[in-house]
């Protein structure tokens, strides 16, 4: 081997090939001003805030969901206890999907992935005894997002909270879905209509609300490298800005909630590193592409989840390792909100010691690893800043390739973005398979006798009994003559032109069910049937 | 002239319910293809009605069902069933994905042949499907 | 057992209706088990009845999407619908992804639609090896309407051609310009286009765009049609280039070139050196399209193929395709075309049997008593040319 290394060729997770070591001259013309800027300041590489963490910590928002609304309530109560700063809502798949606990398609699925939530009843229970005022909310809802947030708006107005008072975030994000979460169900044109009504009327009554959370989360997990991650997301990002403008928002208007969500994986560096070029990429294009003229739209404000499709099985203690490492790559990328996975994820839901395991890890390294007591630490890494440098020019190379596609919407329907998934996906699985990429315990460090004795978290079984009796009897008993008043302004107004939301508000004020809205949208305007690309 | 007709071991990968993870299916899906089989993906949101007509009009020799999503056991057993009722016997039933170790009897009782997990190596599955296909 | 037993256990089941069986029959054919040719030989006298529908066009078209709807139509009309699709074989592993099913959603639980995707198995052409029989067991089966759908559009795609009784060529918008529509070949082979995905930008130009190709080598409207008599062909001659021509045929050919041309030429985009080789190529390609659709002979009936428009993924324009369909299939009955198709596809595969075999046996007759492997290195050491050394092949194992 040359010059007495390892290996020929070293790459992490991305499959980059990397050098030995960095210098000056990997960063030739790099320029402070230009490239980087303080904290808080234009292209806001360095961090969207002067004081970051020693102004406010990163939000510790540890996602969270499974059975009914009051089990979740319950283990929503024990993390905010165990000094969790907010919360974050996981569905189950039939709620995703705008199904209502009784469907015939629901069998089996209620509850399991995440909470079942049919009608503003389970919403009540769901954040009894939690003040909304002081505690913010992210909801992972994409269709079916603005429903949520009507639900969410009405049980804030039941405790008394005005809606300027109110904050949070819906994911609202339905191109990374079409991409590649693919819990979408209506046709780009139609939710586009959704995402843009939400983006209006928060933008004049719930100014605290982040509107939609631009994920590359999905993405990454999917499959894609840590450039497809960066460049997709922000592709997504400007096909919202976009659709914003010609629905007549004015860009600072919105821009300012628009707000992202990444993936965190297993190559230290890279991660920091797309965390820096994805702030310094989004700055410039809100100020010259969409001239932006509020500083507060420029700033990429983001949430950050450790790698799921990290986590192993076999030996899974040895997650609680790999979500350190993620976590402190997360933090000194500079998030703003980050989620923890629990060690026993890669089996189950996690348990209420798992989860515990998880925040600790965010509040060792916010309170113990003195790495929040500076910010942006590592700026001037020759490595670091080579790296952010070369993420951001892979980016616009992608950039390019989408624009000579005719957009992300055209090359999501010709499914160039899922083949790109789809491929990466199956490069690193033949990576792991040649060992050449070595994962603990799975291929390198392997225990022949291991036994999996994790204890972990079951669904009560009778999750779905309750709940289809539940949504039954809401149904049975609510005022029928107001929600199915509702629920015909409803239809009327989505076959016009006209902002949903204050209908939709009505709709759940009155009890209509998530899957009568969301059926009545599969109605009008067809559901979206994908191009299968492996 | 052409070689003469071969015997291809043709699968199908399913995804049941409302399932939305298909990494993994479309991973397995390519190994299989490199490995010299003929595989029907069915793509997503499949009932089990839909992937039981599937696996009788292919003629497939294994039907390998991948679930992330808890569903499996209330869709499998409904699949498997489904597939008893038409006659079906010899058709090797495989799945994986996020299922439990106590999950596992169940679905072995309900005609699953074997059930891999995560992380299960692709040469495993393909050499066990190689050597297990009942035709 | 026997095989011919077992064939014939098979297929008493298939002909009750069992679709296990139907698919069991069908992998064995595919396979090419010792019971094909007896289940063929059992199923022959049920086939002939289907109408063999084909359907090719370059990835990406919307092929199996379009099939998807047609079948939707064509089960509202009562009819029972197969449908074959035909997906390459990876060249290095020799496995295939078989992708045309996860597209086709509404009718997969219909018991009036059956569905079968086959791997090319390393067969050039745009189908497999055993398409036609899988066909024919369809056909056997009771199938008012076999659906086959294949990939690719130009030289190549000639099987589906042979294959079909109708082929329906669907293209999408921008697909080129007028030269390289020709050059892909798409006019030989289609009796049907469709321009789907038609909702896109460049809809109606590939539409003119295939339509002016038609008219060079065919004359009136989409559909069935009659060629002029004489004296018409000879008055339109007359007046479109001044001077009479001499006979119906030729004319009838011209004044279509002509008229197509002058459009051609109005766009202003081509040299008279390209319009004078496209003519000429197109005379040709006339011809070629004549002899397909219907010889140009005053008051013959004729096939002019339309061209549609369709979006399938919203079902547009679906239900006139499959009216066309029909009209195509009425044509071929009418015209006495079906019949003599029977006749060319039972001289083709009495043909392609027989060769088959006669060379199968003569090789290994020759190569049993050692003839072949010793004239072989012969040849190969310039002992003997291989003409001489296939002679000997012959007569000693045929005589004379």
């Amino acid at each position: 081997m040359a010059g007495g290394e390892r290996k020929e060729r070293f790459a992490g997770v991305s499959d980059r090939p990397v050098k030995r070591f960095y210098g000056p001259d990997d960063i030739a013309g790099f320029d402070y001003h230009r490239d980087l800027g303080d904290p808080g300041e234009y292209p806001f590489t360095r961090g969207v805030y002067p004081t970051m963490y020693r102004g406010k910590l990163w939000t510790m928002r540890q996602f969270a969901g499974f059975g009914t609304a009051e089990e979740t309530n319950a283990r929503f109560r024990y993390l905010l206890e165990q000094g969790q700063t907010g919360l974050s809502t996981a569905f189950d798949m039939p709620t995703l999907l705008g199904y209502d606990s009784d469907h015939p398609y629901a069998n089996g699925e209620v509850g399991k992935l995440g909470v079942a939530i049919d009608s503003l009843e389970d919403f009540e229970i769901l954040f009894e005894g939690i003040p909304l005022d002081k505690v913010s909310t992210s909801m992972t809802i994409n269709p079916p997002a603005s429903v949520m947030l009507a639900m969410y708006l009405v049980v804030a107005e039941k405790q008394g909270v005005s809606w300027d008072q109110v904050s949070g975030t819906i994911q609202n994000d339905i191109l990374k879905d079409y991409i590649a979460q693919k819990t979408y169900i209506y046709p780009p044109e139609p939710s586009l209509r959704l995402i843009t009504d939400t983006i209006a009327f928060c933008a004049r009554h719930v100014p605290r609300w982040n509107t939609i959370s631009i994920s590359g989360y999905h993405i990454r997990e999917a499959g894609a490298t840590a450039a497809q991650e960066l460049a997709f997301t922000l592709a997504n990002g400007m096909t919202y800005v976009e659709a914003a403008i010609r629905a007549g928002l004015d860009v600072d208007e919105f821009a300012p909630r628009l707000s992202f969500f990444f993936d965190v994986h297993n190559d230290f560096f890279e991660e920091i590193a797309k965390f820096r070029a994805a702030r310094r990429i989004w700055a410039r294009v809100m100020r010259e592409r969409f001239g932006a003229k509020n500083p507060r739209s420029w700033m990429l404000r983001t949430h950050a989840q450790t790698a799921g499709v990290s986590l192993t099985a076999q030996q899974p203690e040895n997650n609680i390792v790999r979500v350190t490492l993620q976590a402190l790559a997360a933090v000194l990328g500079g998030t703003q909100s980050l989620h923890t996975n629990s060690y026993d994820e890669a089996l189950a839901l996690p348990s209420e010691d798992a989860v515990r395991i998880a925040l600790r890890t965010q509040q060792i390294i916010a309170e113990e690893s003195g790495v929040a007591n500076v910010v942006d630490p590592l700026a001037g890494s020759y490595y670091v800043e080579y790296l952010t440098g070369k993420l951001e020019e892979e980016a616009y190379a992608y950039f390019d390739q989408i624009e000579a596609q005719g957009g992300v919407i055209a090359a999501i329907e010709k499914g160039w973005f899922q083949q790109q998934i789809a491929d990466s996906a199956y490069r690193f699985q033949r990576r792991v398979q040649s060992g050449d990429y070595k994962v603990v315990g799975v291929n390198a460090y392997v225990d022949p006798d291991e036994k999996l004795n994790v204890k972990i978290l079951k669904v009560n079984p009778d999750v779905q009994r309750r709940q289809i009796e539940r949504v039954r009897r809401v149904r049975e008993t609510r005022n029928q003559q107001a929600s199915a008043a509702a629920l015909a302004e409803l239809r009327r107004a989505s076959q016009a032109s006209e902002n949903l939301m204050p209908y939709i508000i009505e709709c759940v004020r009155n009890y209509c069910t998530v899957g009568e809205i969301c059926g009545l949208w599969r109605e009008l305007w067809g559901e979206y049937r994908e191009e299968s690309v492996y | 002239m052409e070689a003469a007709p071969e015997r291809r071991i043709r699968v199908l990968v399913a995804k049941l319910g409302l399932d939305a993870h298909d990494r993994g299916a479309k991973v397995v899906a390519r190994a299989y293809r490199d490995a010299g089989f003929e595989v029907i993906y069915t793509g997503l949101y499949q009932r089990p009605e839909a992937v039981a007509a599937a696996a009788i009009q292919e003629d497939v020799d294994v039907v390998a069902i991948s679930s992330l999503a808890g569903a499996h056991g209330v869709l499998i057993p409904e699949l498997t069933r489904l597939l008893r009722e038409q006659g079906v016997d010899d058709v090797l039933i495989l799945a994986g994905g996020i299922i439990p170790e106590d999950d596992v009897p169940a679905l072995l009782e309900a005609g699953v042949s074997r059930v891999f997990g995560p992380g299960s190596d692709l040469n495993e599955i393909i050499e066990y499907t190689k050597v297990n296909v009942k035709r | 057992m026997t095989a011919e037993e077992r064939a014939a256990e098979l297929f008493a089941r298939l002909a009750t209706g069992d679709r296990r069986a139907l698919a069991r029959a069908i992998t064995w054919v595919e396979d090419g088990a010792p019971e094909a040719s007896a289940l063929m030989r059992l199923a022959y006298p049920r086939t002939g009845r289907a109408h063999v529908v084909g359907i090719t066009g370059p990835p990406g078209a919307g092929k199996s999407t379009l099939v998807d709807r047609l079948a939707v139509e064509l089960r509202a009309r009562g009819q029972t619908v197969a449908i074959v699709a035909v997906d390459p074989t990876s060249p290095f592993s020799g496995g295939a992804i078989l992708g045309d099913r996860i597209r086709m959603q509404r009718t997969l639980t219909d018991p009036g639609v059956f569905m079968r995707s086959l791997a090319a198995r390393g067969h050039l052409g745009g189908l497999s090896p055993a398409t036609a029989e899988v066909v024919g067991l369809l056909d056997a089966f009771g199938f008012d309407v076999v659906l086959v759908e294949t990939v690719g559009a130009g030289q190549s795609e000639v099987e589906i051609m042979e294959l079909a009784h109708t082929t329906c060529v669907v293209v999408i918008p921008g697909m080129g310009d007028e030269i390289q529509a020709i050059k892909a070949g798409i006019l030989e082979i289609g009796d049907v286009f469709v321009c789907n995905k038609a909702d896109r930008d460049g809809a109606d130009r590939t539409v003119n765009e295939i339509e002016m190709m038609l008219d060079l080598g065919h004359m009136g409207e989409p559909g069935i049609n009659r060629w002029p008599s004489e004296t018409e062909g000879a008055q339109a001659s007359q007046s479109a280039d001044g001077a009479a021509a001499p006979d119906g045929k030729a004319s009838v050919g011209a004044r279509a070139g002509d008229a197509a041309l002058r459009r051609l030429d109005r766009t202003g985009h081509h040299s008279a050196e390209e319009l004078g080789n496209v003519a000429s190529y197109l005379t040709r390609a006339a011809a070629h399209a004549a002899a397909r659709h219907g010889t140009a002979n005053p008051g013959d009936i004729s096939w002019r193929p339309p061209v549609l428009k369709t979006v399938a993924k919203d079902g547009l324009g679906v239900a006139e395709v499959v009216d066309r369909l029909g009209e195509h299939l009425t044509f071929l009955k009418e015209t006495g075309r079906w019949q003599a198709r029977r006749e060319h596809d039972a001289a083709r595969r009495l043909e392609e049997l027989v060769r088959e075999r006669v060379v199968r046996a003569t090789l290994a007759r020759a190569r049993a008593v050692g003839d072949f492997e010793r004239l072989v290195r012969q040849v190969a050491d310039r002992q003997l040319d291989p003409y001489t050394a296939a002679d000997e092949i012959l007569r000693s194992h045929w005589g004379g």
